[in-house]
């Protein structure tokens, strides 16, 4: 009786559970669907947040790895503007007539950082990579992700890769090598700067912000969905990223703004 | 061996919710003792208690001066140091091995000499021989309980126990294992204790009994005598009744009836086919009794046999009552209305004439 | 047609397998037999416990796993102090956490052959002479082994077939780490398709003779009489 009763509550309590996603919820017509690279996840928050205050607009953000959101967008996903982790993705939705012509440009600049969860671990100028006092290096897989595949440009300048190599611990993306890192099992890694950076200083640990010299440039572009093509308010947000605001924002994260917008954005 | 054999004190107790064990035993350690009683009145719960099967069982148990457990001197020898063979009402023999296999799970345990000889003649002892290569699965119901009592007994056991080895069989199956329970009455010195909640069972192979009622004995002693007492009645209800014990004498062949000779008078019976001079019981029911003063002039009723009124006591329908008339030295107990005892002036020491309706050769 | 990296990732897949799945029927025979016997109140936290690794995505539990195991975490410092040094990264880390990852899958099948072994079975063996111990060794265990060979096959099919925990804890070291899994991951995403279908092909092929064999044996196990 007693087990029959409770198992009913919960039957009802899963069903309520179950149908409230069912409930309707009223979309606005100045919503702007907008597809964004986990890495940039942190900053589009704050820069919707200020883009819904300037316009009226209200981005809704979707965020995932770059590959498998433009997957899904080539699938039919409702995104109007795409911001991407690199600058390859955009320009294959273009190629391929998912994305508008022209409205292709380089949103940020991402930096990559050797950094470590512990304090002084890292000197501000990477000298701890040739004391060799570690045990793991992590760094994203350099044949999938474009901050790993800096990180090993970065070391073979150095000349550093051959004799660093067997150290190496592989993220499948920037974000595991952050795990790796953060968690304290790599005593090093090579991360993206926006992921241990706030307002001009680091979070935590220590790091060294590797020389953009060392590199190629880690651009992230964005570009305007074939959705968006006929919505002004998709075409505001992109426009919005190169204002005064979204850029104090992104510097904030870590990221250099591409100041050299491309005009491409207006009709 | 009577003198020899271990005696059976218990005092065993056993709650759970809404049901509790209080059993308080004396038994003889020797012959087979019936633990009776409607389902629910404890008597498996006792009979595995006895077998250390529940921890949770306390107080006293001690069996032939050995103390098994003890609740006051924190003794408990758990189950596999107990000397005992147990045959379960399910059989339970062991689903990966054969017939062989179970035989001498216990016997190489038990460390019995020569056990593969032993296994062999227990086999045989209990027609098993065509089976021993056999698995469990592939066995009627008989024949597992069979295999049972073969495991068990294998072990040598200084008391065995079994719970019911006769329920849920049928009839033929019944026969088939009746005689070999008679036989280990026989054979066996270790005492047993005999779980039944039908009376013919007990009626047969008992020689004591143990009546449980919720959980507590309500009555316990020698079967003949325990049967036909009646103030503790053993809520026998319609199967009360005494059981004869006597030989079997001649046999008329023209109307197929035995005489059968028990202690203070005869009785003619249907002839079953046992030779004469077999020792045999036969169950009586009060109902089947019906007492008169004097000895009836033409009736269809077979045995009618002097007694004289022992005892008078209420039944379970007040209209009713129970009539202990003594024979000789034995006893029959007679179901009649309380009327009757009026009318009649049924009274202890009145002599009267006991007509034996029916009776029943039971071994 | 297999590189040596695909090939060593096929064979530490396999080793990966066969290592969780013998620990882990070693350590789910003690965990399974109390709850399917105990009557315990603890029975359904424990049971909720042990089915909680189907609850979270593997990249979670991976995740939890790196930061318990790493230097800051529990486990991190217990393996410390044993002179164990940390896990992640290691072949060892990776059997730790596949052994915690395919746990429900050895235990529940073990837990449901012992609760198909009757009270009266034990019983009789107990009034057998039997221990204890020899009751499950020689009752408990070959009335099992139905159970074993399914808890078994789930086990070493569930690890092998591994790919978010061991993402996250293992660092994708070549030989130690680099798992069947995840190099054919890393070929898909590299676009290197061809690759990724002789070692997934292979994978395939090899598990299916492996678990064809098992339920093969149990086959002819069960027809005999």
């Amino acid at each position: 009786m007693n087990n029959r009763n409770s198992a009913l509550v919960s039957f009802a309590a899963l069903a309520v559970i179950a149908v409230a996603p069912l409930l309707p919820v009223p979309a606005r017509a100045d919503d702007v669907p907008v597809a964004v690279a986990a890495n940039f996840a942190g900053p589009m928050k704050e820069i919707a947040a200020t883009f819904a205050g300037a316009t009226g607009h209200h981005a809704v953000v979707s965020t995932g790895a770059t590959g498998a959101l433009a997957a899904q967008v080539a699938n039919g996903a409702p995104f109007e503007v795409f911001l991407a982790a690199d600058a390859t993705t955009p320009a294959r939705l273009e190629k391929d007539g998912l994305a508008v012509p022209g409205t292709r440009h380089a949103y940020a600049l991402g930096r990559l950082v050797l950094w470590s969860a512990q304090e002084g671990a890292v000197d501000t100028a990477g000298a701890v990579l040739k004391s060799g006092d570690f045990a793991h290096l992590a760094l994203a897989n350099p044949k999938l992700a474009p901050y790993g595949a800096a990180a090993v440009e970065t070391l073979e300048k150095l000349g550093l890769r051959t004799a660093l190599e067997p150290r190496f611990v592989l993220g499948e993306n920037i974000g595991q090598a952050f795990q790796f890192v953060g968690s304290g099992n790599a005593e090093l890694g090579f991360v993206a700067l926006s992921q241990v950076w706030r307002d001009g200083r680091f979070t935590s640990g220590s790091g060294w912000i590797v020389p953009a010299a060392l590199h190629a440039p880690l651009q992230q572009d964005a570009v305007l969905l074939a959705r968006g093509a006929d919505h002004a308010a998709a075409r505001a947000l992109l426009e919005f990223l190169h204002g005064e605001k979204a850029q104090a924002i992104m510097r904030s994260y870590g990221y250099e703004p591409a100041v050299e917008a491309v005009g491409a954005v207006a009709r | 061996m009577g003198n020899t054999a271990p005696a059976i004190t218990a005092h065993l107790r056993r709650t759970w919710p809404g049901f509790a064990l209080d059993a308080a035993l004396d038994l003889p350690g020797h012959g087979i003792t019936a633990l009776f009683g409607a389902s629910g009145s404890g008597k498996t719960t006792l009979l595995r208690a006895i077998a250390g099967l529940d921890r949770r069982t306390t107080g006293r148990l001690a069996v032939g001066g050995e103390t098994w457990q003890d609740a006051d001197r924190g003794v408990f020898v758990p189950a596999w140091r107990r000397p005992v063979g147990f045959v379960f009402q399910d059989a339970d023999l062991f689903g990966h091995l054969d017939v062989r296999g179970n035989l001498a799970f216990g016997a190489r345990r038990a460390g019995i000499a020569d056990p593969d000889r032993r296994i062999d003649e227990v086999a045989a002892r209990l027609g098993l021989e065509a089976l021993l290569e056999r698995r469990p699965g592939t066995l009627s119901g008989g024949e597992r309980r069979r295999a049972a009592i073969a495991r068990a007994l294998l072990v040598e056991p200084r008391l065995l126990l079994m719970d019911e080895p006769l329920t849920g069989l049928d009839d033929r199956s019944r026969h088939e294992i009746m005689p070999w329970l008679e036989q280990l009455h026989h054979e066996t010195r270790a005492p047993i204790l005999y779980v039944s909640h039908a009376l013919d069972e007990v009626a047969r192979l008992a020689d004591h009994l143990v009546v449980l009622e919720a959980g507590t004995v309500t009555a316990s002693g020698p079967l003949v005598e325990t049967l036909a007492a009646l103030d503790r009645p053993p809520g026998l209800g319609e199967e009360a009744g005494v059981v004869l014990e006597a030989v079997l004498g001649e046999r008329d062949a023209t109307w197929h009836l035995a005489r059968f000779d028990f202690a203070g008078g005869r009785l003619w019976l249907p002839d079953t086919g046992r030779p004469s001079g077999a020792a045999v019981r036969a169950r009586i029911l009060a109902r089947d009794v019906s007492l008169a003063l004097s000895p009836p002039a033409a009736s269809s009723i077979l045995n009618v046999l002097p007694g004289v009124v022992e005892d008078v006591a209420p039944d379970t329908h007040p209209a009713l009552a129970l009539v202990r008339v003594r024979v000789g030295p034995s006893c029959l107990v007679a179901r009649v209305s309380r009327r009757s005892t009026a009318q009649l002036d049924l009274v202890a020491g009145r002599e009267v004439w006991a007509q034996v309706k029916a009776a029943a050769l039971v071994g | 047609m297999l590189s040596h990296a695909d090939t060593q990732a096929l064979l530490l897949t396999l080793r990966l397998a066969a290592v969780t799945t013998a620990i882990l029927l070693v350590l789910a025979t003690p965990a399974a037999w109390w709850l399917a016997r105990t009557r315990s109140r603890w029975q359904a936290p424990v049971s909720a416990l042990v089915a909680l690794p189907l609850v979270l995505p593997p990249t979670v539990l991976g995740f939890y796993l790196l930061v318990a195991m790493g230097p800051h975490g529990p486990v991190g410092a217990l393996t410390t102090r044993l002179g164990l040094g940390l896990l992640p990264f290691t072949f060892g880390g990776l059997v730790v956490a596949s052994v915690v990852y395919s746990l429900p899958f050895v235990v529940q099948p073990l837990q449901n052959a012992f609760a198909a072994v009757g009270q009266g079975q034990l019983d009789a063996a107990a009034t057998l002479r039997a221990a204890p111990l020899d009751t499950f060794l020689n009752v408990v265990l070959p009335l099992a082994r139905p159970g074993y060979l399914t808890a078994g096959v789930l086990g070493f099919a569930h690890t092998v077939g591994e790919f978010g925990v061991v993402l996250m804890i293992g660092g994708n070291i070549p030989g130690a780490t680099r798992v069947a899994s995840v190099q054919i991951y890393d070929h898909v995403e590299a676009l290197e398709y061809a690759q990724a279908h002789g070692l997934a092909a292979c994978l395939v092929v090899f598990s299916f003779v492996i678990l064809l064999l098992l339920y093969g044996s149990r086959h002819v196990r069960a027809v005999r009489p």
